[in-house]
């Protein structure tokens, strides 16, 4: 069986959505974190499939390595802030961390 | 509490599926670079690395535990890793083992050990809302591969063949896309300095 590029949006998409459910669902903050990685890499399947099956130059390959360095900054800056939190409050629960609201 | 109880045994189970889903998906990728990923050891490979993918990104959604959830994570950035080798991005292939598996997994698993409390382990990654969650998930995925089937994607020219691309990006990185790699690395400064301003310890002036 041939591999297209179906197979591979196939695979981002159910990449994403996992990603998705995790971001909805969990409390823990750095469950959170995870699915946003999940994510991430899902868009970037996406980036470097079309790179490869539309051919041209490697614009796409250039945007998952973007993608890679922010990711990369985002999780330092993202696990900073949640250690902070729980620093000052002894929880990462995203629903417990809510004194801005009262 | 046991030792090791079912859930551990469950746990190492998955692990060695995992382990043993990756295994082959290495050792026929190699083959499937040759062969341009049309033949059947590229079919088998492929799968065998979007399986490990999935499967671990779904360890990932589901696990009850922060800690397993952090493992799974594993499999999918080494299946991604994988995928980008049959796409011929030898080069994000090698960027994404380096900098995910050895940087973010790292800061991750790091973050994990420093606060969840071992006696609250089990319920550390409780779920909230699990059924719009899931409604809206099953929705997007759904009208994601929907517009992927239906949409007649411009796939008629020859698909890039595998060579090595480094170099090219690189030039790319130096010439036309000179302005985004500066900002990158402003971004990455700042990344560098934010963290360490938020993470330290508050000295009170007294």
């Amino acid at each position: 069986m041939q591999i297209g590029l179906i197979h591979y949006l196939a695979v981002a998409a159910i990449l994403f959505s996992l990603g998705m459910f995790c971001v909805i669902t969990r409390k823990n903050a750095i469950g959170i974190l995870m699915g946003v990685e999940l994510i991430l890499n899902g868009a970037n399947v996406n980036f470097v499939a079309f790179n490869h099956y539309l051919g041209g130059v490697l614009s796409g390959q250039i945007f998952a390595a973007f993608v890679i360095v922010l990711a990369a900054a985002e999780a330092a800056v993202g696990l900073a802030i949640i250690l902070g939190i729980y620093q000052n409050m002894r929880t990462i629960d995203a629903s417990e961390a809510d004194t801005l609201r009262d | 509490m046991k030792r090791f109880d079912f859930a551990s045994w469950r746990a190492l189970g998955a692990l060695a599926a995992l382990a043993a889903l990756l295994i082959p998906g290495l050792a026929l990728a190699e083959e499937g670079w040759e062969t341009n990923s049309a033949g059947m050891a590229g079919a088998v490979a492929f799968w065998a690395l979007a399986g490990l993918s999935v499967v671990s990104a779904a360890g990932v959604a589901f696990s009850r535990n922060i800690l397993y959830s952090s493992f799974s994570l594993l499999g999918t950035f080494l299946g991604v890793a994988g995928l980008y080798v049959f796409l011929s991005a030898d080069f994000l292939a090698v960027a994404q083992v380096l900098i995910y598996v050895g940087g973010v997994l790292v800061l991750i698993l790091f973050a994990v050990m420093l606060t969840s409390r071992i006696g609250d382990v089990r319920i550390s990654n409780e779920a909230v809302g699990v059924f719009p969650a899931t409604l809206a998930t099953v929705v997007t995925t759904g009208l994601m591969l929907f517009i992927a089937w239906m949409t007649p994607w411009r796939t008629g020219a020859q698909p890039l063949s595998h060579q090595p691309t480094a170099a090219a990006l690189g030039e790319l990185f130096l010439t036309r896309y000179l302005l985004p790699f500066e900002i990158a690395s402003v971004v990455l400064l700042a990344t560098l300095v934010g963290a360490v301003v938020v993470a330290r310890k508050e000295i009170k002036p007294e």
